[in-house]
């Protein structure tokens, strides 16, 4: 890994802090348990789109550790890494076929976030009755990923690091 | 271009679709008899939600439950997210409200009313 690749890798990283922050910050109508806005979720779509694979999924494990440690606690860990691992499975397989832009790669990567997040909320509660929220999650899965999907792709565009 | 933005539009259309299906789907139903608590996925206590009460939930892991008017609500908690209380009230069979850090969940069930024996 050289020192430009390494810079990257910060730049994002902080860059994902930042957004991680803000989005802590809103007053986010998150009644329901695995809604979260995933603003974090545009740097993960921008290294998959502009780097390879193996970055975003490095970007997207380092964004999970420090924005657990900084706002969460070791619980809140696995619950979004279980979001940030199927999300990025999910984007990685999409854009592999080649039908969808980074847009429709953004929105999969919102839903399935959300979705991960609900399995473990499933699992730990030990109940299937959190099946109901699916469909508000799923909606704003959509409305996220496609906000981000937007501004990732103009940011992918102009922005040469 | 055009054709991957032909993908995208399929892809949130079918999303969407799917989430309007499973709406009706997972619909909560009626007005609910019960308040059902579970921690960690075993029952703990059930309250008739015909009955008005105010009851705290664990120890230093707390919820405050609340029960009037046929309604169930978490009215405080020490959880650091607070979702279960932003949750608000639930009252239809099906309706939960959850608190992942504490494990808690509150569901409502039908069935048979509460203490008071209407049933609504
Ligand atoms: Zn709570």
């Amino acid at each position: 890994m050289d020192g430009k690749h390494i810079s990257r890798y910060a730049l994002l990283t902080a860059l994902a802090m930042t957004l991680a922050w803000l989005e802590s910050l809103l007053p986010v109508p998150a009644a329901v348990p695995g809604m979260k806005l995933g603003l974090t979720n545009l740097v993960v779509v921008f290294a998959l789109e502009r780097m390879s694979a193996r970055d975003a999924a490095a970007i997207s494990l380092v964004r999970v550790l420090l924005v657990s440690f900084t706002f969460g606690n070791a619980y809140s860990f696995a619950y979004s890494l279980a979001g940030a691992a199927l999300s990025l499975v999910v984007m990685l397989l999409l854009k592999k076929t080649g039908r969808f832009s980074i847009l429709g790669v953004s929105v999969a990567g919102g839903v399935s976030h959300n979705i991960g997040q609900i399995l473990v909320a499933m699992a730990v509660l030990g109940t299937g009755r959190l099946i109901y929220y699916l469909p508000a999650l799923l909606v704003s899965g959509v409305a996220a990923g496609t906000a981000i999907g937007i501004a990732g792709g103009i940011v992918a565009k102009r922005v040469r690091i | 271009m055009k054709q991957k933005l032909r993908g995208d539009f399929l892809l949130i259309l079918v999303l969407l679709a799917a989430a309007a299906v499973l709406y009706f789907v997972f619909r909560p139903g009626e007005g609910g008899a019960w308040a059902v608590v579970t921690v960690d996925g075993e029952e703990t206590a059930r309250y008739p939600l015909g009955e008005d009460l105010t009851v705290t939930i664990g120890g230093t892991d707390y919820n405050v439950l609340q029960i009037s008017g046929r309604a169930a609500a978490v009215i405080d908690a020490n959880c650091g997210d607070h979702t279960c209380i932003r949750t608000g009230t639930v009252r239809r069979d099906g309706e939960a409200i959850v608190c992942l850090p504490h494990r808690l969940v509150i569901r409502i069930e039908g069935g048979e009313a509460g203490i008071d024996g209407i049933a609504g």
